[in-house]
């Protein structure tokens, strides 16, 4: 077979519906190193489960490529691609035991009884399934069961593995404790791990690669922390969380500070960053994360370099090692400071008390 | 004075109350749908018990209670007698009809089940006009049958026009209770088959028959039994020679003793040897599966 590694390559893949009236997946190019653990993220009906199903070979593309370790693989059957699939709700077949489900692959490939279970023991023991061989798929946990869809799907060593919502039929324990024995099988079979997910915790938490998508696009691909800290706009900001986004207008440039007005923000500096095209009196997003707001009394100065927003405590949310501070919309922007539990509680504020929102200036960043 | 007696107390009456309520509290509804249901019940099978008993006297025997002596006589007569009707060559050809019609039901009803999980054009239309064939009255379609059949110069026969006749009945039951089966069934059982390298007649042959296999024999049991005793259609469709509903009619014309009602009792013993091999099949997978799961 040609596919020799898990390198993944997409290129202008389209995948169209209803003569392309709708398109699923609209023009994607993305390249995934060999042996990565990447999780595509975005909202039901984004496409990531579309580009998943077309890189395992159940759906063709429209248009563009799909390229597996250097190969064009779009029209092989998923065997030849060197890949498998992890199925939500795993779709473990009901009448045969843990054994026989797990040795499948090597059944339909003619390899005799006493192999196919030898091979189906290992690769048991590797899941820890040894002593749950002869059940059922119906008689195991949620947690076990994806411990068998895992070990089905590995036994034939794919060099790519695709997972589709692997963690959502667990409760939120059991989601997290599976979370990192994927993590530790994919680095145990030092493959590449494709990872389909509405759950950004979930993301970036596990992959080493994050790609957030929105209508069939790419809005941002990159390292976890990447795509957390600096998100590019207001939607990846938005969907993985703990920023503020904030919209104002541009009074004036200096050099490579931006000056952001609002009814309620007043001459906010924002770095423009690698932002192209501002000019005064164009609307901007900006983001700050919400652990990098500071909240004071408004009776303290404000510190240089510091940016800052009188405002007002709406509602207090204690979350253990920090506290959750929901202050007064700015436009129609929510503003939220996770305080640190220990510097909250040293002079708590309450619910209604006006006060000083700040944050340093080089902390908030220009959004396209 | 103290809290504790009291709250004791207070439990003991609420658990007495319980108590009484679970042993006599049933209300009068219940008596009512009892006796209903024991009516229907007697109704139903009364009948047919009579039959029963009847077919066992001995040779002095008539139609009508009492019942005069017992013995198997008049199952001896109605396969030794040529006078009683050619109840052996009726039997034959309607368990050999019944065979076809069971075949071709299930194969037909499975190839339809996998075709209808998908949309294509005209899909409403064609259920439609198969269920439609359910309504139809059974003996107007058979003079059809029969009509067309003499008009295109075939000769009707219980193989060629009262299988097509038949199938026209078992054929939407067996689509119906297969729909109902792929209901239950998971298509991404086939695609992971397909995923993990299986061939399209792999997949059919280790995951869909095998996880379909109770839905299955029960479409052949239904195939099996209303072949066996369909009459409506075969009426005006089975040619010359007759399948056993239609030699037992013609014996109540002219036939005037036990020798019928055994017959009642011997297609009877049939029908319910057949249900219970099916459900003793399907009852079977299903332990095996569980026996195999238990044994660890």
């Amino acid at each position: 077979m040609a596919v020799t590694n898990g390198s993944i390559e997409l290129a202008g893949v389209v995948k169209s519906y209803d003569d392309g009236r709708t398109r699923a997946v609209d023009g994607v190019n993305l390249k995934i190193p060999d042996g990565s653990y990447c999780c595509f993220l975005g909202p039901s009906g984004c496409g990531k489960t579309t580009i998943l199903r077309m890189i395992a070979g159940h759906e063709d593309p429209s248009d563009g490529e799909v390229i597996i370790g250097g190969e064009n693989v779009v029209g092989l059957a998923p065997s030849e691609r060197r890949t498998a699939m992890m199925f939500q709700s795993y779709a473990l077949f009901p009448h045969l035991s843990v054994r026989d489900n797990i040795a499948f692959a090597l059944r339909v490939r003619g390899m005799s009884a006493a192999e196919r279970r030898k091979a189906a023991d290992e690769m048991i023991e590797k899941v820890r399934l040894t002593e749950l061989a002869d059940r059922l798929p119906g008689q195991l946990s949620g947690g076990q069961q994806q411990r068998v869809a895992l070990a089905r799907a590995a036994i034939t060593s794919p060099k790519v593995l695709l997972l589709d919502e692997p963690l959502s039929a667990l409760d939120e324990q059991l989601r997290v404790q599976m979370r990192q024995e994927l993590s530790r099988m994919q680095r145990d079979l030092g493959i590449t791990f494709i990872h389909v997910t509405h759950t950004q915790m979930e993301a970036i938490a596990i992959a080493d690669m994050v790609v957030v998508m929105e209508k069939g696009k790419i809005k941002q691909a990159g390292p976890a922390r990447d795509v957390y800290d600096q998100p590019q706009d207001r939607y990846v900001a938005e969907f993985l969380g703990g920023q503020n986004v904030l919209r104002g207008k541009v009074a004036r440039i200096e050099g490579d500070q931006a000056f952001v007005v609002a009814p309620e923000l007043r001459d906010v500096t924002v770095p423009v960053g690698h932002r192209r095209g501002l000019s005064p009196g164009i609307e901007v997003d900006f983001a700050v994360r919400r652990d990098d707001v500071e909240l004071a009394r408004p009776d303290r100065e404000k510190a240089a370099n510091h940016a800052a927003v009188a405002t007002r405590v709406r509602a207090i949310e204690y979350q253990g090692n920090f506290v959750k501070v929901l202050l007064d919309d700015i436009g129609g922007d929510e503003l939220i400071a996770y305080v640190p539990d220990r510097i909250f509680y040293r002079d708590p504020f309450a619910i209604g008390d006006v006060v000083m929102a700040g944050w340093q200036t080089e902390k908030a960043r220009m959004l396209a | 004075m103290s809290a504790a007696p009291d709250i004791v107390a207070r439990g003991a009456t609420a658990s007495r109350r319980k108590a009484v309520r679970r042993s006599g509290g049933r209300s009068w509804t219940f008596y009512v749908l009892a006796a209903l249901f024991t009516f229907y019940v007697v109704a139903l099978y009364g009948p047919m018990i009579c039959i029963y008993i009847l077919s066992f006297q001995d040779v002095r025997g008539g139609l009508v209670f009492p019942m005069k002596g017992f013995s198997l006589h008049w199952f001896v007569d109605l396969f030794t007698q040529v006078r009683t009707g050619d109840v052996k060559g009726s039997f034959d050809r309607s368990i050999k009809l019944a065979v076809m019609v069971t075949i071709l039901t299930v194969v037909i009803s499975f190839m339809a089940g996998l075709a209808f999980r998908k949309r294509f054009i005209g899909d409403t239309v064609v259920f439609y006009l198969m269920i439609g064939s359910l309504v139809a009255p059974g003996l107007v379609l058979g003079i059809g049958i029969g009509l067309i059949a003499s008009f295109l110069g075939i000769e009707t026969s219980w193989y060629t026009t009262a299988l097509g006749a038949q199938l026209s009945w078992t054929l939407p039951f067996g689509v119906l209770v297969m729909f109902a089966v792929m209901s239950r069934f998971n298509n991404a059982w086939e695609e992971a088959s397909r995923d993990l390298g299986a061939s399209p007649w792999q997949t059919i042959r280790l995951v869909v028959l095998p996880i379909l296999a109770p839905g299955i024999i029960a479409v052949a049991l239904f195939g099996f039994t209303l072949s066996y005793d369909e009459f409506a259609r075969t009426l005006q469709t089975a040619g010359s020679l007759n399948t056993l509903p239609l030699e037992i009619w013609s014996m109540t014309l002219n036939v005037t003793s036990p020798s019928l009602y055994s017959l009642g009792t011997v297609t009877t013993i049939v029908s319910f040897v057949i249900i219970g091999a099916c459900l003793s099949a399907i009852a079977m997978i299903q332990k095996r599966r569980a026996a195999r799961a238990a044994s660890e």
